[in-house]
């Protein structure tokens, strides 16, 4: 007779799709991630054994798995996503601003944007090319000079203190997603699917942190807090593979569209533990799962925070190649989703608890 | 009576590049049919819209015009998965990355405007410089597929969706000038109830972001005894010198400048002093920068006026208009059109 009561695979399939529009078309800027909190705790609550908010707005999830000696194993997605804060109310509906995180600043005039818990709606607004000289155009536009406007009739529902973010809505492209924030909607997306069909053989521990864009801060406390034998952080690395001028090979890409996972050995924060790259290498082939190694050099993910805490915490990345993160629009490719979500659903079957705790030697 | 707002909405999520008007016309066509008595295009795709008057034959007539060009992108050449582009009109290519575009290709296909990293850019590109030249279009397809799909000279459209700001402001691509379309269509209504001595043509113009060359061939072949213009003025904003700008929400502008009649503004000004709708007025070069540059010089010559609807941040996809500046500019076409009698003509001379 065939057990009914373990739970299915997970999978990404309509379902969640739309919670992945669910979740970028949320506002959850570093500091100020009530709104994507209340959406994690909806879902992850029915599924675990323990949910808890710690200090800093992270959510710290449990889910036990049966037999003796599993590893307990932290999976790490980022809440936050980068935007703006309110610093002035300059009247008539507008609003000075600072950037929060690293949102790209060539990417800010002319765009829409939503204010606030209630996405007031807003514009940061450029001056008329009519009015600009050749040796202005040739110059960036400095984020001092742009404001918000959200016109003369809602200057009284915004005040200093407010986030914004870009307001772009999820649209499919063909084999593509496009949306805001898939850094790292992509990563608590595939961490919901893993905490409501978490195997059976390992302790899963989810933690779903806040201020990953503004210096790793949540993870930090997280890991320490759930004290892991072991952790995979997963996130959305920025795939550089465009055209270069000339036509010239592009030989910096950090990650391609299409070509799988991305697994990280090395970025500015983390040496990625060694025995996991393998596990997650050995996993993809043995599988037949495509995977990318993130070509080694900066950036950072939660993992930087993480694998220093306590004793040390063996950590990983995989990401999900997106272009254009921390711009209005971003771009992943649903099949790099998918396979992400299968190499780390099959990583995690295939982890026992031997190697992982402090021993002696 | 016309849903304004939903009209303007319909308006700025059509495309309309210049030169290929059809879809938004076909809109501003079906706005219109129900109030004016005859309409048709011209050779070079303008709307003309005409409201009969009851002089005898021949009667004289007044041309108002709004252009509904918009300005946009075209595709320039494929890069793999990636398309390279040029301007329609004049853009600013620093408020282009991140812009959500729609390329017409063999079907529509959606997009959004990209910069890449400065290692894949000329070695003597400044690390922040944003040339048109070097920004992309990414559709999220795959390279075969964009083959399949796309060709040099596709047209690329904004695609941002209009917002609703707070306090009767609209924003939007292509409220310049689709927001003068839209004070047409109140002008039309406003004249439902009114007898007309004159012929009126509502004209919605094309080409004006590159050649003026809709208005100027539409004044040749309708030859009115007096034409007006709206267009949109920048309004006071971040960034914009004060002595250029004009408060949105508080009032039309009435040009004066070379493109401009002067009996003919004189007239105008005295009507909205009148009607006391507000205003401001702005002193305007040689150029106008308005379809009135060249319905001034078309045929013999026709006397020409502007108002203008102020407007923030012109030739972005996010300017911005007040409803009511709309209205007014409406309005005040409306009175000058139902004003119109056997003796005007005798006012509208020089000193």
């Amino acid at each position: 007779m065939t057990p009914t009561n373990l739970p299915k695979n997970p999978k990404i399939g309509a379902a969640q799709i739309r919670l992945l529009e669910r979740l970028t078309n949320a506002c959850s800027v570093s500091g100020d991630e009530g709104e994507l909190r209340s959406i994690v705790l909806e879902l992850v609550r029915p599924a675990v054994d323990e949910v808890r908010v710690d200090a800093l707005g992270n959510v710290l999830a449990t889910k036990r798995g049966q037999g003796e000696g599993r590893p307990k194993v932290l999976l790490v997605a980022h809440m936050d996503e980068v935007g703006f804060i309110i610093t002035h109310d300059d009247n008539e509906g507008f609003f000075r601003f600072e950037t929060v995180g690293g949102a790209d600043v060539r990417y800010l005039a002319g765009k829409p944007v939503w204010v606030g818990k209630e996405h007031i709606p807003g514009i940061i607004g450029s001056k008329p090319i009519h009015l600009t000289t050749w040796e202005e155009r040739r110059q960036p536009i400095s984020v001092d000079s742009l404001r918000i406007d959200v016109g003369p009739g809602n200057g009284s529902k915004v005040k200093p203190g407010d986030r914004a973010t870009f307001a772009t809505s999820f649209t499919r492209l063909g084999p593509s997603l496009r949306a805001k924030a898939l850094d790292d909607r992509l990563g608590v997306a595939t961490l919901l699917e893993l905490v409501t069909h978490a195997p059976q053989n390992i302790d899963l521990l989810a933690a779903f942190t806040v201020q990953e864009e503004v210096g790793l801060r949540g993870a930090g406390v997280a890991a320490y807090a759930l004290d892991p034998d072991l952790a995979i952080v997963l996130d959305s690395t920025p795939a550089h593979d465009l055209p270069s001028w000339d036509g010239s090979e592009n030989t910096r890409y950090d990650a391609r569209l299409g070509a799988g996972p991305a697994i990280y050995v090395a970025d500015r924060a983390t040496l990625s533990d060694p025995r996991l790259v393998r596990h997650l290498v050995e996993t993809a082939e043995k599988a037949g799962i495509p995977y990318q190694i993130r070509q080694p050099g900066g950036g950072g993910t939660d993992a930087g925070a993480v694998h220093r805490q306590r004793a040390g915490i063996p950590s990983v990345s995989v990401s999900v190649p997106a272009r254009y993160n921390h711009t209005p629009a971003a771009i992943c490719r649903l099949s790099d989703w998918k396979n992400t979500l299968a190499l780390v659903y099959a990583a995690l079957l295939g982890l026992d608890g031997k190697g992982w705790k402090v021993e002696g030697v | 009576m016309t849903d304004l707002l939903a009209l303007l909405k319909k308006l700025l999520a059509a495309p309309g590049l210049s030169g290929h008007e059809a879809p938004v016309r076909e809109i501003i066509a079906e706005a219109w049919r129900p109030l004016v008595d005859e309409i048709s295009v011209s050779r070079l795709g303008s709307l003309h819209a005409l409201r009969r008057g009851d002089l005898p034959e021949p009667r004289p007539s007044l041309l108002i015009s709004a252009h509904m060009d918009a300005i946009g992108l075209m595709v320039t050449g494929l890069a793999g998965e990636f398309l390279r582009i040029t301007e329609v009109g004049g853009i600013d290519a620093r408020i282009l990355p991140g812009q959500l575009v729609t390329v017409h290709g063999r079907k529509d296909l959606p997009g959004v405007i990209v910069q890449p990293p400065s290692h894949l850019l000329p070695p003597d590109h400044h690390e922040d410089h944003v040339s048109l030249d070097n920004l992309l279009v990414d559709t999220g397809l795959a390279a075969d597929e964009v083959r399949r799909l796309t060709r040099v000279g596709d047209l690329i459209s904004f695609a941002q969706a209009p917002i609703e700001l707070g306090g009767e402001v609209i924003a939007g691509h292509t409220l310049d000038d689709r927001a003068a379309v839209a004070a047409l269509t109140v002008c039309l209504d406003e004249l439902q109830k009114r007898q007309l001595a004159w012929d009126v043509w509502a004209v919605a113009s094309t080409q004006e972001e590159e050649t003026l060359g809709g208005a100027a061939t539409s004044a040749f072949q309708l030859r009115p005894s007096l034409a007006v213009a709206v267009d949109v003025t920048f309004a006071s904003s971040p960034g914009t010198p004060s002595y250029l700008a004009f408060e949105m929400g508080k009032g039309i502008t009435l040009l004066m400048g070379p493109n401009i009649h002067p009996a003919l503004y004189k007239v105008f000004k005295a009507l909205a002093d009148r009607l006391e709708i507000p205003y401001k007025v702005e002193v305007s070069g040689p150029h106008s920068g308005t379809d009135a540059y060249t319905m001034q010089v078309a045929a013999e010559g026709i006397p020409t006026m502007v108002m203008g609807i102020p407007l923030r941040y012109m030739h972005t996809p996010v300017e911005v208009v007040s409803m009511k500046d709309i209205a007014r500019a409406g309005r005040l076409l409306a009175e000058f059109a139902a004003g119109l009698d056997t003796e005007t003509m005798s006012k509208i001379v020089w000193e």
